[in-house]
Parts: C-alpha cells; structure tokens; sequence
C-alpha cells in the first residue's frame, strides 16, 4: 500500500519534471535551429545594408530599422493608455458589474486574432484617418493588439501590492493620487516592466497586424517620417519565405533574419530583465 | 480637556450593524484601551476617529465623532487633513519598501515639506520619540524591510509622529511582536502620552492593564463599560466586564 503510493508519487514527479524540462528542450531546439542555420549569413554588412539582387543578396538594414520602428511606436501609444486603464480598473473602480464587463472585455480583445487587428487597422488608420500605409497605422494596429497584454499583466501587478502599504499612505494623510505614484507604482514597477516584455515580443514578431498597414514588399530605404513605409522583419522573413524571387537561394537570408529577429527579442528582454532586477533589488535588501 | 468623543454612534457594514449607540469620551494626553472578543467592533471604532473605515464599500455611519469639539464627519472635513492630525499605527508592522529614511520623510513629503535639512532633523526627531534612532541612526539609508518586526513597528510609530498628530490610533500594535518588541513598544506609549492622546485597541488584557488609563470594554458592537482601566480590571460593574477580564470568555 504504501509502496504503491510512493511509485504513484515518484510518477507523478517525473511526469511533471518532463513537462518543464521539455520546455526548455523546446526553446533550446527553435534557437539552435535558427541559429545554426542562420548565424553563416551575419555579418556587418548583412546587419547594414539593403537587399539586393532579388533578396538573395545583400543585407536587412531597413527591416530591422523598421521593427525597431514599430516596437517604439506601439509602445509609445500602448504603454501609458495601457497602464492608466489598468490604474483605474484597480485603484479607483469599485467592484461590480462595470468592472467585470471591462475586464471581460479586455479579456476578449486579447483573444481577437491578430489578422483581424491587421484589417481594423486597414480600415481605421490607414483609410478612414488617411494615414496611408505607414509607420504610424501600423504602430497603432500593434498597440491596439497588445494593449489588453499591457492592462492585464499591469493589473496582476497592481493587485499583488499589499492593502497595507496603501492603508498605511492614507492614515498619513496622502491622497490616493499621491499614494498611486509614490507608493503602489513603484512596488509594482517590476512586474509592470514584465508585461512590457511581453509586449516587445509580441509587438516586434507580430506579421498580420503590419501586412495591410505598414509593412513593405521592398523598400531599400529608411523611413523620413511617421507617414513612410517601412519593411519590417517579420514580413520580411515571410516574404522570402515563401513569396521571393528565387526562394531557394534567399533560405540563408530567411534564417539569418530569422536570428536577428530573435536576438532583438532577446536582447530587449535581457534589457528589461536588468532594469526589473535592479527594481527589485532597490530596496528589499 | 475631551479630544475625542463619540455620540450616539451607529456603524453598518452594508446591512450589518457593526457599531450600536457608542457614547464615549476621552480626554487629552491620555491612554484608553479597547477590550472585547474579536468581532465585537472596538477596530471599527478606532478606524472611525480617521476615517479609515471610509475606504470600506457599502459602510455607514450615523450620529457624531467630534475630535477638540469638531465632528469630523460634517461636509467640510478634509479627510487628508484629519489624517494629518489623528495617525494611525497598525497592527501588522508595515513600512513602505523604501529607506529607513525615507519611511519617516514620506508624511513630510506628502505634507509639501522639501528642505533636506528641515526633513532631516524632523526624521531625527521621529525617531528620537519612537525610541529607534540609536538602533538605526547609521544606517538610515538603508531598506526599512531589514528591520526586525519590532524594529519595523517602531519605524511606523517615528513614521505616523513625524506629521506631528495630536492623537495616535494604534490598532493591536503588538500583536505580532515578540515579548521583548512588545515591552519595548509599550514602554514607548507610556513615554508617549506626554504629547499625544493614544488609543490602543489590544486582546492583551495584561497590556492593556499595563499601558492605559481607562478602559472601554465591547461586547457585539456595544460598548459595555468605560472605566479607569484598575476599576474595570479590579472592581467592574457589569458581571460581563468581569467574564471576560478574568478569562471566563473571549
């Protein structure tokens, strides 16, 4: 009896112990396949020049301007609607029927797929307001498609900040405003800056939300203005992927853009993790 | 001289009745402990003299709370304001994950108050009071949270004296403390009455024996007996007072 609790036990742990080790298999797997494919491509040209000669050739300057273009872009409209939503979904909203539709709501706007962002975004931005295809339509298609991720992981943040800190700034006398700015907000900086993590992922992979707003076929140049197209990696990668001129020869290219793709995602979230650390650190020890 | 008196004060928590007719007056530089079983209101009681309970959806008070005369319920109270003058001490130490430092300025801060140097020397003094400046003094800078419990309690007592109340709720503020924490922070009430007027609410009996100058007692919302604190623990007049001081219930 109690041995066959015991195997039931040990099963169980293995069974748990696979699952998240194969994660890490997972994500070892996607960057060794890229990388090892990808990495023969880079150099400093690749990194600072235009496409040449059909794609083949030549560098993805332009579409890595272009994405980094588009994560600032979003994040600049998302980031501050995003966390003041989420400060007045917790802070000031009493818990009720309002509140739980504006959650749910924004629950729901998670769940639109991404293609749909891409032709609201078509039709808002790029035709009704006449921005044109531009860097500005898509930034905002792709700030819309994050903004609940934003208000979300900003919420989760702000609800994990103990009652009693808040308590503690009112019987001195502080307004709530006061309290939200030099209290809450920067108990709950770190785990604000994990959901603009995510969002930088998402933002920066993202292909639909870009393909009727912004994102160039080719356009070996660099954007003038928030009104200009650009190319962007993700489309790019598509594009050669599947819709080049000799897409045989442009599978080097594919990967080695692939690899900067992720190495941007990676290095940001690197960035975001020293800044979340060393908030965390300030001043628990 | 009275600082703080209720009358004829009922309190709902939505439809709950949390508070029936309290009728209670205490005087200036004073002690007064709030006795009774948990749930029978003397917490409530003590957040209504700051309007904490304010925050608590769907409560409602009716009748007076006058502090030095004014009830602070009327129209024209400044919530803020109140607060400034009637601090509150709670029962979980809790500073702010900030600097020692920082915890003291930050009623200053709120206050509009930025020359360092008045700032310095009103943490200092702070401190002084709470009996922690020796304990901290060379490491001011750093994180509050390195504190022991008792440590942390104290800060939060330099903390709500630094905007200079002139009365200091504090709302089982030992509770969580180890013995010695606990002497330490009663010994500091004691020395604190000098300046202000302090209400403890407690579940001690000896502590509350040991620190106050009267005594109300509460049963379910209804404040049973106010006495000086040696006649409710030696010679009470309702049989209830003497259940519970001797043990019997609670």
């Amino acid at each position: 009896m109690a041995d066959t609790k015991r195997i039931k036990q040990s099963i169980y742990f293995w069974i748990f112990r696979a699952m998240s080790m194969m994660v890490v298999f997972i994500l070892v797997a996607i960057l060794y396949f890229i990388v090892s494919r990808g990495i023969g491509v880079i150099n400093w040209d690749f990194l600072t020049k235009s496409p040449e000669e059909g794609m083949v050739k030549g560098g993805i300057f332009p579409a890595i301007v272009g994405t980094l273009c588009l994560i600032a872009g979003s994040l600049i409209f998302a980031f501050p609607v995003g966390v003041f939503s989420a400060i007045y979904l917790n802070e000031y909203m009493k818990k009720g029927r309002v509140k739980s539709f504006l959650q749910l709501m924004t629950n729901n706007l998670a769940g639109v797929p991404s293609v749909v962002f891409g032709l609201f975004g078509m039709a808002l931005f790029v035709n009704k307001l006449k921005f044109g295809d531009s860097i500005i339509a898509g930034s905002l298609t792709l700030g819309l498609l994050v903004l609940p991720v934003i208000i979300r992981t900003t919420e989760e943040a702000l609800k994990a900040v103990d009652d009693n800190y808040r308590l503690a700034s009112y019987a001195m006398g502080a307004s709530k405003l006061y309290t939200i700015k030099k209290v809450i907000l920067p108990i709950a900086l770190p785990d604000i800056i994990t959901g603009l993590i995510l969002s930088i992922g998402r933002v920066s992979g993202e292909t639909a939300p870009i393909l009727f707003t912004v994102a160039a076929y080719f356009l070996p140049k660099l954007p003038h203005s928030i009104f200009d197209q650009v190319m962007a990696l993700p489309y790019h990668l598509y594009v050669l992927a599947t819709s080049g001129t000799n897409i045989e020869e442009a599978r080097p290219v594919a990967f080695g853009t692939a690899l900067v793709l992720v190495m941007i995602v990676l290095f940001t979230n690197i960035i975001a993790n020293v800044v979340r650390a060393y908030y965390n650190k300030k001043y628990k020890k | 001289m009275v600082q703080i008196e209720t009358k004829d004060l009922n309190f709902y928590y939505g439809q709950v009745q949390a508070l029936r007719n309290i009728n209670i007056a205490m005087e200036k530089n004073s002690v007064t402990a709030f006795i009774g079983p948990s749930g029978c209101g003397k917490s409530t009681l003590l957040r209504l003299f700051n309007r904490m309970n304010d925050l608590i959806d769907g409560s409602r008070i009716e009748g007076k709370v006058m502090i030095e005369g004014a009830d602070i319920y009327a129209r024209n109270v400044n919530v803020e304001d109140l607060r400034k003058k009637v601090g509150m001490v709670f029962q979980k130490p809790n500073p702010f994950p900030k600097s020692i430092f920082e915890n003291v300025a930050y009623g200053l801060r709120v206050n509009g108050i930025s020359s360092r140097s008045e700032i310095e020397g009103i943490v200092e003094a702070s401190l002084q009071s709470a009996a922690l400046w020796s304990e901290v003094k060379d490491k001011l800078n750093k994180s509050a949270l390195q504190l022991s419990g008792g440590q942390q309690q104290r800060l939060c007592i330099a903390r709500a004296l630094a905007v200079a109340p002139s009365i200091l709720l504090m709302d089982e503020p030992a509770s969580a403390l180890d013995p010695i924490s606990t002497s330490k922070i009663e010994e500091l009430i004691f020395e604190l009455k000098k300046q202000y007027t302090i209400v403890i609410v407690t579940h001690s009996m000896q502590q509350a024996a040991r620190v106050s100058d009267r005594t109300a007692f509460f049963y379910m919302g209804v404040m049973v007996e106010f006495d000086d604190t040696t006649t409710i623990f030696t010679n009470p007049k309702e049989e209830r007072t003497l259940n519970y001081v001797t043990g019997r219930f609670g």
